[in-house]
């Protein structure tokens, strides 16, 4: 009994990343309305960035995490504003097509800046060590991992329920048409939705940076568990987003628990299962 | 002059084993492959309108079907024929619950079959050899008992088997997108409700198609195993269902041999940007931003101007 409850801090702390990453996906979706098959090579690059800035040059941890957000939100702006912009009024098959050639560009290029092999740095001395519950050791990072994600679903709400920037977003993603006409800048708007997203995989990625490996190809195995939880929350859903990354989560940790053969096929299965029952994702309208 | 052209074509490839060695005619075997892959996938995106994101899933159940087979009975045709067979059930089985949704979900959906079969060839040791694949799989003779046995050994041997598969599987895709059910497919794809007030089964025509598409890609899968005498799980992933998407956007969406020029293209781009550098992937990425951007109908689509032939 204890050990299924410690599994489950697992899950739940696997789950933070999970949502920071498809947060971000779940939004430019909704929003933008292309599915970025990149995403998760910007997980990657957040990753990578913070293993430059805190790992190899020694900048503060705090710092480099900040650095690595502007770091990919650069990237998202330039990669809305000089290619996605023209892809907008094409059929979506054509925008999974441009953004998996950014899968294969992203790939390669910390290939060639970082070289192929793996990177893992060491954890800032504040969050070192561990407590325990339920009678095993649980790290003190989890519980700040936990913490961030959780935070980020508060601020999340708070800036698309109370502010006017918020308002605006919300507005262009029911009628683009009617927002636009009613004086909302669209262009301008899609550029900050599609960095913000960024930025969210970023942070995904630069805070998983002390803990989980990092190397090429990283982006393609995240992108589609991303897939996966907005799929099961419904596309372009923020709350399904979350509650689809605390689904994943649980169910990769208790599945390497008790099915550690079949743990990647039965999330598959459940994927294919809300997909056929419920092709609108549990919170899709 | 299209026909001469075609004519003069095959000839050219049943003479190749005569002037080029061994390396050359092993890659023209890649490019046939991998031509009936995205032929096949091509008839889901091109004439039916659905992107397919898991096509690598069928082409493994062919490969992993027919090693299978070999392993069991060293007899060539049965081991092509039988992967070929298990992958259109697969597909069929898969296609109906696949084919309930189309656009984005329809390439969710079959994202996720994809790596459904990946992660049962990765895991399910006992059936499929696990993360070290089926290995030592025979390249077995090709004989009908009774009437003949021909060595396969000879790279050359092989090379003209599937040539001989491949031209027979070009002929009667041809016949198939010319074909009433060609043109009620191109007439789904166009206008969906269109097809359906004029008394069209929307479904069951997306269904047949599905499973064509499947049937090819377990083609080329159950093709694959004869030639490397291993499988392994990466022919499942759904980086190699991108293949067919990039060689069928390479060579052009809507024509009929842009997937073959496409697929011939993409490993003669792959020959050449390799022995120049180890990241030919982001050329690659490079290329399919430019075509998307700029060249949507493919190569084969310039050569007919705008638009392309349909």
């Amino acid at each position: 009994m204890e050990t299924l409850a410690f599994q489950g801090l697992v899950g739940l702390s696997l789950a933070m990343y999970l949502w920071l990453l498809a947060s971000g996906l779940t939004i430019v979706f909704g929003v933008l309305g292309v599915l970025n098959f990149a995403h998760g090579s910007l997980f990657m690059l957040g990753a990578y960035f913070a293993f430059t800035f805190y790992g190899l040059w020694g900048i503060n941890f705090w710092l480099a995490i900040a650095l690595s957000l502007l770091a990919v939100g650069v990237v998202g702006y330039l990669m809305e504003r000089l290619f996605l912009r023209h892809i907008y009024h094409l059929d979506h098959a054509y925008q999974l097509l441009l953004t998996f050639g950014f899968i294969l560009i992203f790939d390669d290029a910390v290939k060639i800046v970082w070289g192929g092999v793996a990177k893992i740095p060491a954890m800032p001395s504040f969050f070192e060590g561990t407590f325990s519950v339920f009678g095993r050791l649980f790290p003190f990072y989890n519980v700040f991992i936990i913490g961030s994600g959780l935070l980020v679903a508060v601020v999340l709400w708070l800036l698309f329920e109370k502010t006017w920037w918020g308002r605006m977003v919300r507005a262009s993603a029911s009628d683009r048409e009617m927002a636009s006409a009613i004086g909302v800048n669209i262009p301008t708007l899609f550029t900050g939705v599609f960095v913000l997203g960024a930025m969210l995989a970023a942070l995904g990625g630069a805070l998983g940076t002390p803990v989980r490996v990092v190397a090429p190809g990283i982006g393609a195995a995240m992108i589609i568990q991303a897939f996966i939880i907005t799929v099961i929350g419904g596309l372009g859903n923020l709350k399904g987003a979350f509650v689809g990354a605390v689904i994943v989560g649980l169910l990769s940790a208790y599945g390497i628990l008790l099915f550690p053969v079949f743990e990647l096929f039965l999330i598959f299965v459940t994927m294919a299962v809300v997909l056929i029952v419920r092709p609108k994702g549990l919170f899709g309208g | 002059m299209k026909k001469l052209a075609l004519l003069l074509l095959v000839v050219l490839l049943g003479l190749l084993p005569l002037f080029v060695g061994k390396y050359t005619l092993y890659m023209t075997i890649h490019i046939m492959l991998l031509s009936l892959f995205s032929l096949g996938f091509n008839l889901l995106l091109g004439y039916t309108g659905l992107l397919s994101f898991g096509q690598a899933g069928f082409f493994a159940v062919g490969a992993y079907a027919c090693a299978k087979i070999l392993m069991a009975a060293p007899s060539l045709l049965l081991g092509i024929l039988g992967g070929v067979a298990v992958a259109g059930v697969i597909s069929l089985l898969l296609g109906l619950l696949s084919i309930r949704h189309t656009r984005i979900y329809f390439s969710m959906l079959t994202l996720c079959f994809g790596m459904m079969i990946f992660s049962l060839a990765w895991k399910w040791r006992d059936m499929t050899g696990g993360d070290d694949g089926l290995v030592g799989i025979p390249r077995a003779p090709l004989e009908v008992p009774g009437l003949f046995s021909i060595n396969m050994t000879p790279m050359e041997n092989y090379y003209y088997v599937v040539l001989v598969f491949t031209i027979l599987a070009v002929y009667l895709f041809y016949r198939i997108v010319h074909s009433p059910l060609g043109l009620t497919l191109q007439g789904i794809r166009d206008s969906e409700t269109r097809a359906a007030c004029v008394g069209i089964s929307v479904r069951n025509y997306r269904l047949i198609s599905f499973t064509i598409a499947g049937l090819y890609a377990g083609l080329a899968g159950a093709l694959l195993p004869p030639l490397e005498s291993t499988v392994t799980p990466p022919v499942a992933h759904w980086s190699h269902s991108a293949e067919p998407v990039l060689a069928t956007l390479l060579g052009g969406i809507y024509t009929f041999a842009g997937p073959i020029v496409g697929a011939a293209l993409f490993y003669i781009l792959k020959d050449i940007i390799v022995r120049f550098t180890e990241y030919w992937l982001i050329c690659l990425g490079v290329i399919v931003v430019v075509l998307v951007l700029g060249f949507r109908g493919g190569v084969v689509s310039m050569f007919y101007g705008k638009g392309g032939q349909r």
